[in-house]
């Protein structure tokens, strides 16, 4: 969370981003106490690794990496982010006397035994080509169409 | 009780990301922010998968294709924006501005 703060109120671009790889890789020791390595896993790869490796690159590439003019906005923009920030935390506190409905509920202990039979892959890879296999592959096309959107994007002259 | 610690980390984490978006003008800073909402929101799909099922864990896979189509979408914008207008500022950014 601190680094999370960091990364929003740093004023050198790189500084932020780096603050941004240090949330992520919590965030994976995270899901990892939350009994999700394979997730775990993933996040390292995709977000600290690919992601932000992209955002590096595109920071570098046009040399933003300079000391400036902060960019972080004048004190209206602080206090609208504060109250806005503030009501969005206050909404927590109905949420923390809710409970989740008995009906969707499994017993405690299930995730830990799917794990343990079909190991921690196959404990997520299972669901996903069987239940989610139509979802997959709409990713799938949504991935080409990023690709080529991107490609199209970024080039000068098609 | 609904709010474990995970997902009070996770409402944190992303009314830090809203709040980043809200104050920053570097284009790139907030879509870094942007990235930070959907981890947020990734936290409380693996917290509550604890509970509901394998479901969170699965859709924790999409949310990852999305933001990385998202990624590479939105800096290739912002590099064709930069060629255009030399700066990354949103200030900057008025193209459908009338007038």
């Amino acid at each position: 969370m601190g680094s999370a703060l960091l990364c929003i109120t740093r004023k050198n671009p790189i500084a932020c981003a780096l603050w941004l790889v240090v949330t992520l890789f919590s965030l994976a020791a995270l899901f990892v106490l939350l009994d999700a390595q394979f997730i775990a896993v993933l996040q390292v790869l995709v977000y600290a690794g690919a992601i932000m490796v992209l955002f590096l690159f595109v920071i570098m590439l046009l040399n933003l990496g300079r000391p400036g003019p902060t960019d972080i906005k004048g004190p209206l923009g602080l206090g609208l982010a504060v109250v806005l920030g503030g009501t969005m935390l206050l909404l927590l506190r109905p949420l923390s006397q809710t409970v989740l409905p008995a009906g969707i509920q499994i017993p405690p202990g299930t995730i830990a035994a799917i794990q343990q039979q079909r190991g921690m892959v196959g404990a997520v890879a299972t669901p996903l080509f069987d239940a989610y296999l139509v979802p997959f592959e709409i990713a799938s096309v949504l991935l080409l169409a990023a690709i080529v959107g991107a490609v199209v994007l970024a080039k000068r002259k098609l | 009780m609904l709010l474990s610690p995970a997902l009070a980390i996770s409402a944190v984490l992303f009314t830090l990301g809203v709040a980043g978006v809200l104050l920053r003008r570097n284009a790139i800073v907030i879509f870094m922010c942007v990235e930070l909402m959907l981890n947020a929101v990734n936290l409380t799909f693996v917290a509550l998968a604890q509970n509901v099922g394998l479901g969170g864990q699965v859709f924790v896979f999409f949310v990852m294709a999305v933001a990385a189509a998202e990624a590479a979408v939105g800096l290739a914008i912002i590099l064709a924006v930069y060629r255009h207008k030399q700066s990354v500022s949103l200030q900057n950014m008025n193209l459908l501005r009338d007038g």
